[in-house]
């Protein structure tokens, strides 16, 4: 059922059409080969050589298959089966897919409705559903076929409303989520009306999951109007279908139990096909299996690289060296990082700022093995910590590097602590996970962290859960776990992005006295020059995957040699600037998997020459500690070099 | 001048009520907006700022006609719309319109470009399908954006764009006023600045007058001509935008602006490690600020401060003003 999910996990998102998903599903296929064969027949009954499905021969009687003239014997009134197969597969086929459609349409409006409105609406709705929930499937189906007498009409209105629930359901939830998205606000402005909303911009988005649930309930559907077919309830004598032609076959199922068995097996056939090929459009269509969330990554990122740098003449506390990360998307590559070198000392706060998409956050996470494999790729570079590789070294002394000599603050501290834990169990077992001490005692060294972190009421709070705090006590929470086991090195990943002006203050001056109290480094990556300035020794500027400028934060704030660095200070507004036109840089940072050569940021700059669109361009360093990424750079002293 | 926008005692509080069809226990209730006033004058720019939770997307939900007010007054152009909140969009459609945080999920993402701009057009203006095509035609342009963009689909778009795009549905229903909601805080700064400038052209042209939400108070000084802050559901201090950061009144507006992380300044001294937000179900009696406050006294903490002029037209609710 999910053999392409396990057989082809990283391709499935680029290869866009349906068709193509569904086709590589074989099962799937399969099932909807098998599907399309007997649709075709049934379709084709009027027109095939077949007898007449009600023409009764008593001296002809439970005839064996492949008796003269009757390829699948007759039934117990002398009837030709196979004719009465193909005919009664037809009214089944027809039956149960009618009843899917009632059920997806008005379990899909009740849905919408519910959704949309919610309230009062969707209590009193969902109240109805699940009271039509509370009977047993089969009994409701009986009791409805009671009240309207049998046939096969009321089989199916019968089939029809003991399935609505199960869409009205699934409809209300993907609806939920939808009206409160910002499209339908717009909506509303725009001046649409309720039923407008309901049908131009909800439907739509729910579609998916419409098809998809009917896709996985016809073949069910089906069983059940069978079912009720063999209990005499569905389709009358002598009209034909799949279940009355099993009901009747029972009563001779030992002395002739070809009469019951081949309409058995077809039922078999065309539930099994049709529950394949609804698995397979699932498959196919459901977002969350397409873009490869079943796919587990690996416990660290895939290493595929020639040769390791060599090591430099004086190794720093982390060396990134010519760090090349790929994320190999079908036939695309995305060259997330081509070639970033950047070295942090012992004790250093470091700065790495970028756009979104400059390949700050791969930097970050490629330094421990942690951009998840698949898609994720190490096509070059080394990093190493105090001397030693880390990307080739196995995977036991990677493990016991993370969280201890090099630890990671990350952005959203709601997502990275796990929410049915406390705090305090949290920061316990990332103590305990490097260093066998009694749980007391790691208990004890939680307080003090917390403490440390200048967490309000810290002993109370050690027994709260990740839900209760406010965001600012959580990345101090967060802190506190990076801090756990004395690291030597933090990597804060835009560690006050989702914080409040005030909050993130308080959290860059607590993470800026903690470094000097700890002696620790900080890799502190942003997109803001004002955290940066306030927090970082040194600098590195990144674009499109590169690192365009390194050097003091003073000096290249004051003055910058990089183009790019220039403009990006610019149109930052700063505080007390008052009323003005600000700063833009036209154009867009250009896509990873279509690089320009030469420089990625001449197609935006003022300044570049024909030289700056071919060619390899170098980090030359200038001055004592600076370095550019440029030909034509905007210092005095980087000109100088050239 | 009659004021273009003017809200007097807007009030907002959600949940409520009693369970049970009336007859349960009362249920908690959370004052989201309290006793809002501002007016804008045509042509002008209104900053609102504030934390997260402070009450600056409610308020702006409410002059949209997005949520109904639990009381107050929202004048536009001289009509009280505020019975319409929450009914009737379309109405406030016509004269004020919002632009979203969030650009891509803004627009439907199975709606192409063209049926997003036309669907004002049609709906409020009632526009026949010829000169909506030259409608959108200039909507485009003031916006720079291509034609060839219309038969696509949201997804294709980045960031900036599909901002852009949100501004050009806004002005399709070619309304008064433009409420921006944190308008660029989801662009990258590069881009940031193309938006905001693009902004500041399209109000000359159009005639618009705009309410621009921000938590970045650099932002907010750059293109606004008064700013009102807001903490804990009220505002706290409204002033022009150049005084209002410059010399703060009220403290927590000095909070703010010594917060802002801002190049060639050193970290300050860190406020008191308990610098939370009160709990909104249990409100303080007083002012809400009291507690991370510098200058609270006795009265700060029994008595909810008024928003008093200090005779400049310099706004603010405290009792020991900065100044």
């Amino acid at each position: 059922m999910t053999a392409a999910v396990s057989t082809a996990p990283t391709r499935k998102a680029a290869s866009g059409t349906f068709l193509k998903l569904f086709a590589r599903n074989r099962l799937a296929a399969a099932g909807g080969m098998i599907l399309i064969a007997v649709v075709l027949i049934a379709l084709l009954a009027p027109v095939l050589p077949l007898q007449d499905p009600y023409a009764q021969d008593l001296a002809q009687k439970f005839q064996r298959p492949f008796s003269p003239g009757h390829l699948l014997g007759t039934d117990h009134l002398g009837r030709d089966i196979l004719s009465r197969l193909i005919w009664g597969t037809r009214l089944s086929l027809v039956v149960g897919v009618v009843a899917s459609f009632g059920a997806a349409f008005f379990g899909s409006v009740i849905g919408i409705a519910a959704g949309y409105f919610g309230g009062r609406v969707d209590n009193w709705l969902m109240r109805a559903i699940d009271m039509l929930m509370a009977f047993p499937y089969i009994l409701l189906a009986l009791a409805i076929v009671a009240a309207l007498g049998p046939g096969l009409v009321n089989a199916l209105i019968a089939v029809s409303v003991v399935n609505i629930p199960f869409f009205a359901r699934n409809i209300r939830g993907v609806t939920v989520s939808l009206a409160h998205k910002e499209f339908v606000d717009a909506a509303r402005l725009t001046g649409q009306t309720d039923l407008g909303i309901m049908v131009s911009e909800i439907l739509p988005n729910v579609l998916p999951v419409i098809v998809i649930a009917m896709s996985t309930t016809v073949g069910w559907m089906i069983l059940e109007t069978a079912g009720l077919s063999f209990l005499g309830l569905g389709s009358q004598p002598p009209v034909a279908d799949l279940g009355s032609m099993l009901g009747e076959g029972r009563n001779a199922l030992i002395t002739d139990p070809h009469a019951s068995i081949v309409p058995g097996l077809m039922i078999f056939v065309i539930v099994m096909s049709v529950n394949l090929v609804g698995d397979g459009i699932r498959d196919a269509l459901d977002p969350r299996l397409r873009s490869g969330a079943l796919t587990r990554p690996m416990a660290r990122t895939v290493v595929d690289r020639e040769a390791v740098p060599p090591a430099p003449e004086v190794p720093a506390l982390l060396d990134v060296q010519d760090l090349r990360t790929e994320f190999r998307v079908g036939k695309r590559t995305l060259h997330a990082l081509s070639g970033v070198t950047l070295q942090v000392r012992a004790g250093e706060c470091v700065g790495l700022i970028g756009e979104s998409g400059s390949g700050k956050s791969v930097t970050a996470l490629s330094v421990m093995g942690l951009v998840a494999s698949p898609p994720g790729v190490i096509a070059g570079g080394t990093v190493r910590y105090a001397g030693q590789e880390i990307l080739g070294a196995p995977f036991a002394r990677l493990r016991d590097l993370r969280g201890d000599r090099i630890s990671y603050i990350f952005q959203d501290p709601l997502a990275t602590l796990h929410p049915l834990y406390t705090i305090g169990d949290q920061i316990v077992e990332a103590i305990c996970a490097h260093h066998p001490v009694p749980k007391a005692e790691a208990r004890k060294r939680a307080l003090d962290l917390l403490e440390s972190v200048r967490m309000p009421n810290a002993a109370s709070r050690i027994d709260n859960y990740p839900h209760q705090m406010s965001g600012g006590m959580r990345q101090r929470v967060g802190i506190a776990m990076a801090l756990v086991n004395d690291p030597d090195l933090i990597i804060a990943d835009e560690p006050t992005t989702a914080l409040d002006v005030t909050v993130q203050a308080q959290i860059l001056s607590l993470l800026d006295d903690l470094r000097r109290e700890r002696n620790v480094a900080i890799l502190f990556i942003t997109h803001d020059f004002g955290v940066v300035a306030q927090l970082c020794d040194r600098i590195a500027v990144m674009y499109a995957g590169r690192i365009v400028e390194t050097g003091p934060t003073g000096a290249i704030l004051s003055d910058p040699a990089h183009p790019y660095t220039r403009r990006l200070i610019a149109c930052v507004p700063e505080l007390g600037g008052g009323r003005r036109e600000l700063h833009a840089i036209p154009g867009l940072p250009p896509a990873v998997d279509d690089l320009p050569p030469g420089c990625a940021f001449a197609p935006r700059c003022d300044k570049a020459q024909p030289a700056c669109r071919g060619g390899e361009i170098a980090l030359d360093g200038f001055g004592e500690t600076r370095a550019v990424r440029c030909l034509f750079p905007e210092n005095a002293d980087a000109e100088a070099r050239a | 001048m009659t004021a273009t926008l003017r809200i007097e005692g807007l009030d907002k509080r959600f949940g409520g009520g009693r369970s049970l069809f009336g007859f349960g226990r009362e249920k908690p209730a959370v004052h989201a907006v309290q006793d809002a006033s501002l007016e804008v004058s045509r042509g002008q720019t209104l900053g609102i700022v504030g934390e997260s939770g402070c009450g600056k997307s409610t308020l702006a939900r409410m002059i949209v006609g997005l949520l109904p007010p639990s009381a107050g007054v929202i004048e536009i152009e001289g009509t009280n719309y505020a019975d319409q909140a929450g009914k009737d969009p379309a109405a406030f459609g016509r004269v004020i319109q919002y632009v979203f945080q969030d650009p891509i999920s803004s627009l439907n993402p199975r709606k192409t470009i063209r049926k997003i701009l036309e669907a004002p057009l049609k709906l409020l203006h009632g526009m026949p399908a010829d000169r909506r095509a030259t409608r959108i035609d200039e909507i485009l342009d003031a916006v720079n954006l291509r034609r060839e963009f219309l038969d696509r689909y949201p997804h294709e778009f980045s960031g900036g764009q599909a901002q852009r795009i949100g501004i050009a549905r806004a002005l399709a229903a070619a309304p008064r006023i433009l409420v921006l909601d944190e308008p660029v805080s989801a662009l990258d700064v590069s881009v940031q600045a193309q938006v905001l400038n693009l902004l500041a052209r399209l109000k000359d042209e159009f005639d618009l007058t705009y309410l621009f939400i921000s938590h970045d108070l650099a932002v907010v000084e750059a293109v606004a001509d008064r700013v009102a802050v807001m903490y804990f559901g009220r505002i706290v201090e409204l002033a022009a935008a150049q005084d209002i950061f410059a010399r703060p009144r009220h403290h927590y507006t000095a909070l703010l602006a010594r917060s802002a992380p801002t190049v060639g300044r050193p970290l300050g001294a860190p406020e008191g490690a308990d610098a939370e937000l009160p709990d909104p179900l249990n409100p303080p009696p007083g002012c809400a600020f009291a507690r991370r406050c510098p200058a609270a006294t006795e009265i700060c903490r029994n008595l909810q401060p008024p928003l008093e002029d200090d005779g400049g037209g310099h706004f603010a609710a405290c009792h020991n003003p900065a100044r």
